[in-house]
C-alpha cells in the first residue's frame, strides 16, 4: 500500500520536473542546466519544510509524510541529472561552469533544506529564540 | 506532450518505488547513522543514466528510464536534508565525506556509464 502511495507520489514529482524543464527550456538556452537546479533548490526548501512541519499536525497518517516527502519531493529533485550534467560541461571543457553548478547545488541545497526546515519548525529567528 | 508526459510518469511511478524499496532493504541490513541508502541509490542512478545519455537512445527511451525512472529513483532533496542533519549534530566527519562521496563518485561513476555505453 505505501509502495503504491510513494509511487504515485513519485508521477507527480516526476512529472512537475519534467513540465518545470519545458518551461525553463523555453525561456532559457544558456548552458547552465538552470531547470535541473532549479528543481533541486526547490525542493531542497520543500522537504525541509515539510519534515519539520508535518510532525506538528497531529492526527496525520504516517504515509502523508513518507509520500509527500520521499514519494513527490524525492522523485521531484534529482541526482544523477546532475551528476551527468556537470560531467557534459566537463566533457565540453566548460570547467568554470561546471565548478559554478556543483558549487550553486552544493551550498544553495544545504541553504536552501536549512531555510525550509526552519521555517517549517517556526523558528527562523533562533537568536532571538535562544535569547529568551 | 500526453505522450511524452505518461513515459515520464511511467518512469517516475516505478523510480520512486525503486528508491524506496532500495533504501529501506539497505537501511534494514545495513542500519548506520551514515545515510548509505541515498548514497548508493544516487551513485547507481548517476552510472545508469550516465549510460543512458551515453548510448543516445531516441527521446521517448530517455524520457520513460532517463527522466522518468532514474530521475525520480535518484534524489536530491533526501541528500541534502541528511547533509543538513549531520551538520546540526555536528558530525563533522561523516558530513564532509557524503558530501565528497556523493560529488566525487557521483560524477566520476556518470562519466564512466558515458564511457562504458561508448564502448
Amino acid at each position: 500500500m505505501i509502495y503504491v502511495v510513494v509511487g504515485l507520489a513519485g508521477i507527480v514529482g516526476a512529472l512537475l520536473r519534467y513540465y518545470l524543464g519545458l518551461f525553463v527550456g523555453a525561456l532559457w538556452n544558456g548552458l547552465f542546466p538552470l531547470a535541473t537546479w532549479l528543481a533541486n533548490i526547490i525542493g531542497c526548501f520543500a522537504l525541509g519544510w515539510l519534515t519539520a512541519y508535518l510532525p506538528r499536525l497531529r492526527n496525520l497518517p504516517p504515509y502523508v509524510v513518507t509520500g509527500l516527502g520521499t514519494g513527490l519531493v524525492g522523485s521531484f529533485t534529482t541526482f544523477s541529472t546532475f551528476s551527468v550534467e556537470t560531467v557534459q560541461l566537463l566533457h565540453t571543457s566548460h570547467l568554470e561552469l561546471a565548478l559554478f553548478y556543483v558549487f550553486l547545488s552544493m551550498c544553495g541545497g544545504l541553504l536552501m533544506a536549512w531555510i525550509g526546515f526552519r521555517l517549517g519548525q517556526g523558528r527562523l529567528h533562533a537568536q532571538k529564540e535562544a535569547a529568551e | 506532450m500526453l505522450w511524452n508526459s505518461a513515459l515520464v510518469a511511467i518512469g517516475g511511478f516505478f523510480g520512486a518505488i525503486a528508491r524506496f524499496g532500495i533504501s529501506n532493504w539497505i537501511k534494514q541490513k545495513y542500519p548506520s547513522s551514515f545515510p548509505l541508502a541515498t548514497l548508493l541509490v544516487n551513485l547507481i542512478g548517476s552510472f545508469l543514466l550516465g549510460y543512458i545519455i551515453g548510448k543516445g537512445w531516441n527521446d521517448s527511451w530517455k524520457l520513460l528510464f532517463g527522466t522518468g525512472f532514474m530521475g525520480a529513483f535518484t534524489t536530491f532533496s533526501t541528500f541534502k536534508l541528511e547533509s543538513m542533519a549531520l551538520y546540526i549534530h555536528k558530525q563533522w566527519k561523516m558530513f564532509v565525506l557524503y558530501l565528497a562521496l556523493s560529488y566525487i563518485l557521483g560524477l566520476l561513476l556518470a562519466f564512466l556509464g558515458m564511457k562504458a555505453s561508448s564502448v
